[in-house]
Parts: structure tokens; C-alpha cells; sequence
């Protein structure tokens, strides 16, 4: 148990998606391209490290070359389980490879409002209430910061932002908003006042970080040297492609999947020369490029082989994984939300990805909704409940009631049926009233959702930071902002 | 005469074939057709077909990036050959565009960048991660009609009223027209940072910019 949330375990599904051959061969061709192509690793400390390990290092292009061996060994440090940890210690998540966990989706930059329904930009309160209703739902294991707080200074917004969380919820942090050195270091500070002491942090890390690489081939410096500096203290860090098919990968899926593991185990890999044994683990949101419009989908098809393709890669360099689901191109939740979302959760979930990324977000997250956020939680707990699958035994036979009942008759009245009939499955958005009920009341899932949200926004009290403790995280947000001239 | 080799220079277009494109291009210059002719009545009826074809759903964007670039290579070639005639080709303005610094979003602004020119705009295509100073220099250097900056975050599209504000210090507003882009831009904010357009697509964008250039 991990206090009241929900999470995959002990699956008794599951899929053959790529060989034993099929993933060697990925493989290899990854270290080839590490070797012979190079990925570009536009940091300073990240050069000088790869130099010290004996890669060949081209200063000006900042492309890196790394023999396979190097990249093999490295990798072989990092732990293959470890836990995220929450500020109330039940809520804890083993990354174990036998758990999977749902985070908020993050980074959003508008938001459909509660109440009026409007779109609007977002702002620090949004983060703080996301999270509120985050904290409440059982579905929700970890949060990512939702939505950006557009109304707080870029140099320390990320900041604001992992305060407004804690203020609000007891569950794991992860950012994806924290990629300077000078945030990364004002968040180390401040995730060791939450955890008590630099070493209770590093037992017990009640942040963790997620960067993108920079597809094709690439690194973004600021997210390197972030990721560098999150290390050190012992939060779990990880890196993101996104490679899509046909703009920032090869069209072709197996291609795709190779650029995007060169990109990610190259800087698992930097990880381990620079800070060996440091938790990290590989994350992954590949796409095809719509042929159209050149955006990135967020769904279909090629989204949901990767969701499952990328945890057998991670399997293989035995880290944990967090693998995009959810997260639909739709502009409302919808059908097409609908269909994304199960999809991509049912592959990533059938392959028991670590971490899902993520509830709440559309249009290819960027607009917040807490209706989609209550419905893709949802989502995921039909999904678990798929994932249990079905048990054969003495009792779930039932031979002795079907023998009771016989021909005819029903099984409504058996104390069997009444001692079981909770595993059964039961919604709380999808719509199976009576037609004339449905007509009358001219409602369904999106109204349902929406006050569910009010609902928690309104009564759900989490367990508040300790006063003193906020003023001085406050004091650390402030110190960074005064160091930035205007 | 020139009509099969009008046909194939349109067909290179077609096809995407940079390395046809270059060949006839290079084909025209030795046998003396005039250049404007072998632009007008050759290539760019292939990236009209091109941009027909992507307007019905028949040709995808890789197409339409393909013959985009084949029509780069030909005009390198053919541009040179016009100025010594003391001709030029006939363009609908000129763009200076890049990604904002701070922000390697690469795509979006590349394909912008891509549909202008293909549409017969002249584009300096900056890059990403595009110092604020840059933009207004490079307008300043070219002359140019519009500067365009995408930016895909937050943080980063705080910057975009920063180049403005350079292109202002510098003495080129308004004449200099501003356009801009990106997952977080809206209507409200291009409003608030008084840039003169924006768009959610490229097809979008080259509309923009031609109305920006009055045409
Ligand atoms: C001048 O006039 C114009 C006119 C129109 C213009 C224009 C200019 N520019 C664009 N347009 C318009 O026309 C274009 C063509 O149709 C369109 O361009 P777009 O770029 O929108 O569309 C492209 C064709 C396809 N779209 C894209 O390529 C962007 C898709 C999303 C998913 C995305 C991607 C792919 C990437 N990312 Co990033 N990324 C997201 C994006 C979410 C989204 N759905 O937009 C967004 C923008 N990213 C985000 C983030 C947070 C980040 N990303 C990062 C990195 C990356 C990748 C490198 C992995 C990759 C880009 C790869 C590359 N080579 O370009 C990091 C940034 C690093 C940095 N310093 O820049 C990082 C910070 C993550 C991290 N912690 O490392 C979010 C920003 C949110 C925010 N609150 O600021 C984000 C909304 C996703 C999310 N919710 O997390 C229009 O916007």
C-alpha cells in the first residue's frame, strides 16, 4: 500500500512487443549512433566530463562520440529500483518494475477554467489548486507541476511552483520546469529543507527532476546542467525524447525509437560517469508528426507502440521508466481524448511503465482541464482494473453456486455474488442510466467531472507545510530572484 | 524551345529532387535561357502544383519541405545570373525569423520559415536559442519587411516584447512589422506586447506576413 493510492501490481497481462533480437539490435544500432553520429551536449561540464572518461569531444560543434563500452558501463551503476518519495512517508512510490504509478501531466499553459468555463493563461493559484485536487484523488500518485505560473518572474517561476505544490499536497514532486543552474540549485535547497538534511534527501527524495533531451541528437545545456546539479544531491533524475516521426526522428518507427534511446541512455550514462549509483530513469514521449499540419499528435497508433516498445528498452538498461500516456492532441475532452487516452494507458501500462505522464492536459498539453484530469483518472482505474485480469481458482469458479442455480434462475440472491460483487468494476463518469434518465436530465460525464473538482477544490483540506518551514522556502525563492539583475 | 526543359525544371519541383533542380538550373544558365524565365515559367509552377496538391490532402508536408528546398537550390544558382542582368526576382518581402533565446523549439519556426519562402518571401532564418539584439541587427543589415520570433515557452515568450523593444531602440518601428509564434502566444498577448501579428500554423503565418506587407 502507498497510502490510499491507486497504482498497477502484479499484473496478469501482458505483450510481446519487440523480441529479444528485436531489442539487441536496437541496441547496437543505439551505440552506434553514439559512437560514429555523436549526440551534442551543449554544456560545459558535461564536455569536460565526457573528455575525462576518454570520448571524443568536439568543442565547437559540442558533439560528443562514446565508445559503446563506455556507455554500457556507465549505465550498469545505475540503481534498478529505487523510491520516490512523498512529504508523508505512506506515500511513497517503489519504482520496483512492479508498480505503476500516474502523475498530473505538466508544463500547461492555459487552463479551462473551473467556474466559467473560459480559457484563460495560467497562473501560480492554478498550481496550487491542481495539486489540491491531485492530493485528493487516489488515481494521482505523483505530481508534475501542471500549468506554468505565468504571473511569477521566469527566473524563479519554477520555483513558486514547487512551493505552491508542497502548500498544497503531501504526495512526490516531480519537475519538468526547473532547467538552470540557478533554479536547480535554489530547488536542491529547498527539497533538503522539506526532507529535514542534505542526507535525508538523499534517502528519502521528495523531488525528482525530468528534463528533455533535444531531438535529433541533442541536449539542451540548461536541462544538462540542471539534471548535473540535481544528481549530486541524490533526487532521481531523468531524461525525455520526444523524437517524432518524420521531423525530429526518422518516419520510420524502429528508426525513431533508436534516436530516441541514444539520446536518453547517452545522458543516463553522463549521469552515472559524473555521479555513479545516482537514481535516474529513462523517460519517453515519441509521436509522429501529423503529415498535415506538422504538429506534435499526442495520439495514435505509433504513440501507443512506443508507450509499450520504450519500457522493454528500459527494461533492458534496468531503470525505471516514465512513459508519456494520456496527454491527447484533442481540444476538449472528448472522443478523440478518449481514444488517445485509453490507448496509450492501456500500452504503457501493459508493458508496467514505472510512471505514466500524465492526467489533464489537451491540445497536446498545453490547456488544462479538471474535467479531463477526473476522466483520465478514470481512464487509468479501468485500466488497472483490466490489468488484474482474470483469476482462476476454487472460488472464482464458483462451481458450487452455478450448481445451486442451475439451468435458470439467476445468481442475484447467492451470498457468493454479495461477497464478490465489489470486484466488479463500477464508473463514475460513464453514462448507464436509462435513456428517458439521460434525455431528461440532458447531463453526463463532463458535468459530473466538473463538480467532482469543485467538490474537492472546495472541502479537501490537505495537510498543511509547516509555517516556518514555507517562510523559508520562501526566503530561498527570493534569494534567487534578488541574485537575477532586472 | 525551352518548354521540355520548363517541364522538367516544374517535374524537379514536383518531385522534390534537389539534385534535378540544380542540374537544370545549371542546364539553363550554359544554354543562356534567361533565368526570370526559367524561375517563372519553370520552377515555381511546380511549387504551385506542390502547394495544390498539399491544399487537397494529396502531398503531405515532407513534400512540400522537399520542393521548398529543390526551389532553394535552383534559385541559388539562378539569383546570381539575375543580378548580372540587373534583374532581381520578384519577392514579396523579406523575413528575418529565428526561435528566441533561451528556447530551442526547433520545428514550428522552421516550417514557418520554410512555407514564407515558398511563397516567395526571402528568409534569413536566425536558429533557435536567437539573442534579443540579433533579431534587430540581422532586420537592420537586410533591410528587412518583417522580423518574426517564435517562442514555445513561457518563460522564453516574455522575450518576444523584448525584441520589439530593441527593433524600437534602434529607430525601425513601424515600418518594421512584427509577427510571432509559438505553443503559449494568443491573441491577448500579441495585444499586450503590440506586435502587429500572429498565427497558430504556418499556412496561417504566410498569410499574416503578405498582409503585413500589404500584399
Ligand atoms: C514568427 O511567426 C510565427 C508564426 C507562427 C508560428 C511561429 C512563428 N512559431 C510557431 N508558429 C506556429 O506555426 C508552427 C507551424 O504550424 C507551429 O509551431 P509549433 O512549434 O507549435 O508546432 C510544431 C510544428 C510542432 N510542435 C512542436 O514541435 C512542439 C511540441 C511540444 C510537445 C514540444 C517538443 C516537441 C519539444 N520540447 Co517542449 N515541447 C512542447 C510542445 C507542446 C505542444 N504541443 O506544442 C512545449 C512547448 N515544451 C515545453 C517544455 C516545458 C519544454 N520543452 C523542451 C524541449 C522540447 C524538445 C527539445 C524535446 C522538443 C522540441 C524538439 C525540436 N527539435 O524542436 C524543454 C525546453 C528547453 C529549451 N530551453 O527550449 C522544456 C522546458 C522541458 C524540459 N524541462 O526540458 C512546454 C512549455 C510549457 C511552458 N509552460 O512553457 C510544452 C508546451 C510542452 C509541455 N506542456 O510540457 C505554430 O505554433
Amino acid at each position: 500500500m502507498n497510502g490510499n493510492i491507486k497504482s498497477i501490481t502484479d499484473p496478469r497481462l501482458s505483450l510481446d512487443i519487440l523480441s529479444q533480437d528485436d531489442v539487441q539490435r536496437l541496441h547496437t544500432a543505439t551505440l552506434e549512433i553514439i559512437e560514429k553520429t555523436g549526440v551534442r551536449f551543449p554544456s560545459k561540464s558535461a564536455l569536460e566530463i565526457w573528455e575525462a572518461h576518454g570520448a571524443t569531444v568536439d568543442h565547437d560543434s559540442m558533439i560528443v562520440k562514446a565508445p559503446g563500452h563506455l556507455i554500457e558501463e556507465a549505465l550498469k551503476k545505475a540503481p534498478p529500483a529505487y523510491d520516490l518519495a512523498a512529504r508523508s512517508p505512506e506515500q511513497d512510490l517503489p519504482l520496483d518494475g512492479n508498480h505503476v504509478f500516474v502523475g498530473t501531466d505538466g508544463c500547461g499553459v492555459e487552463v479551462m477554467d473551473l467556474y466559467t468555463g473560459q480559457r484563460r493563461r495560467s497562473r501560480l493559484q492554478d498550481v496550487g489548486e491542481i495539486a489540491r485536487v491531485a492530493d485528493y484523488l487516489p488515481e494521482v500518485g505523483f505530481h508534475w507541476v501542471a500549468v506554468s505560473a505565468q504571473d511569477y518572474p521566469p527566473e524563479s517561476r519554477g520555483l513558486h511552483e514547487l512551493l505552491a505544490i508542497w502548500q498544497n499536497s503531501t504526495k512526490h514532486v516531480q519537475t519538468e520546469s526547473v532547467y538552470s543552474i540557478a533554479e536547480a540549485k535554489a530547488a536542491v535547497e529547498m527539497a533538503t529543507a522539506v526532507a529535514g538534511s542534505r542526507e535525508a534527501l538523499r534517502k528519502r527524495p521528495v523531488l525528482s527532476i525530468m528534463q528533455c533531451t533535444a531531438p535529433p541528437l541533442g541536449q539542451d545545456g540548461g536541462s544538462i546542467d540542471a539534471a548535473l546539479i540535481a544528481a549530486e544531491a541524490g533526487l532521481p533524475t531523468g531524461f525525455m525524447t520526444m523524437a517524432s516521426c518524420a521531423s525530429t526522428g526518422p518516419v520510420t518507427l524502429a528508426g525513431n525509437l533508436a534516436v530516441g534511446n541514444a539520446e536518453v541512455i547517452s545522458a543516463l550514462a553522463l549521469i552515472q560517469l559524473a555521479y555513479p549509483g545516482a537514481p535516474v530513469f529513462y523517460a519517453a514521449a515519441q509521436t509522429a508528426m501529423d503529415l498535415r499540419t506538422g504538429a506534435y499528435t499526442g495520439g495514435g497508433p505509433e504513440d501507443f507502440l512506443f508507450g509499450a516498445a520504450t519500457n522493454v528498452l528500459a527494461d533492458f538498461y534496468n531503470v525505471p521508466l516514465s512513459m508519456g500516456s494520456f496527454a491527447t492532441g484533442a481540444k476538449e475532452p472528448n472522443w478523440q481524448a478518449g481514444i488517445d487516452n485509453s490507448m496509450s494507458t492501456f500500452m504503457a501500462s501493459i508493458a508496467m511503465s514505472d510512471m505514466l505522464l500524465g492526467v489533464g492536459l489537451l491540445h497536446g498539453s498545453r490547456i488544462w482541464s479538471y474535467e479531463q484530469m477526473l476522466m483520465d483518472c478514470e481512464i487509468f482505474d479501468m485500466v488497472r482494473q483490466v490489468m488484474a485480469g482474470i483469476v482462476v481458482d476454487e472460488a472464482s469458479l464458483a462451481l458450487d453456486v452455478i450448481g445451486k442455480v442451475g439451468p435458470g434462475g439467476n445468481f442475484l440472491a447467492q451470498k457468493h455474488t454479495r461477497r464478490h460483487m465489489r470486484q466488479l468494476w463500477l464508473p463514475k463518469y460513464m453514462d448507464r442510466r436509462p435513456y428517458n434518465v439521460w434525455e431528461e436530465q440532458g447531463d453526463g460525464a463532463r458535468d459530473w467531472a466538473n463538480a467532482e473538482a469543485r467538490r474537492i477544490l472546495e472541502t479537501h483540506q490537505p495537510e498543511p507545510l509547516d509555517a516556518g518551514l514555507a517562510a523559508e522556502l520562501k526566503r530561498m525563492i527570493k534569494s534567487v530572484e534578488t541574485a537575477v539583475p532586472a | 524551345m525551352n518548354e521540355t526543359l520548363f517541364e522538367a525544371m516544374k517535374q524537379s519541383i514536383i518531385d522534390g529532387e534537389a539534385e534535378d533542380a540544380e542540374r537544370l538550373a545549371n542546364q539553363a544558365v550554359a544554354e543562356g535561357v534567361d533565368p526570370l524565365e526559367a524561375i517563372n515559367k519553370g520552377f515555381v509552377l511546380g511549387l504551385d502544383d506542390v502547394g495544390e496538391q498539399f491544399g487537397c490532402g494529396e502531398m503531405f508536408l515532407p513534400d512540400l519541405v522537399l520542393a521548398a528546398e529543390a526551389m532553394k537550390t535552383a534559385v541559388a544558382i539562378l539569383e546570381p545570373e539575375l543580378a548580372k542582368k540587373g534583374t532581381a526576382r520578384e519577392i514579396l518581402g523579406t523575413v528575418v525569423m529565428g526561435t528566441v533565446e533561451g528556447d530551442i523549439h526547433d520545428i514550428g519556426k522552421t516550417l514557418v520559415a520554410t512555407m514564407l519562402s515558398a511563397s516567395g518571401f526571402k528568409v534569413y532564418d536566425l536558429g533557435v536559442n536567437v539573442a534579443i539584439g540579433a533579431f534587430a541587427e540581422k532586420a537592420r543589415e537586410v533591410g528587412a519587411d518583417i522580423v518574426g520570433v517564435s517562442s514555445l515557452l513561457t518563460t522564453t515568450m516574455v522575450r518576444q516584447r523584448f525584441v520589439i523593444e530593441a527593433l524600437d531602440d534602434m529607430g525601425l518601428r513601424p515600418q518594421v512589422k512584427v509577427m510571432v509564434g509559438g505553443a503559449p502566444v494568443t491573441r491577448d498577448w500579441v495585444a499586450e506586447i503590440g506586435a502587429d501579428g500572429y498565427s497558430e500554423d504556418a499556412i496561417g503565418a504566410v498569410a499574416v506576413a503578405k498582409r503585413l506587407v500589404g500584399k
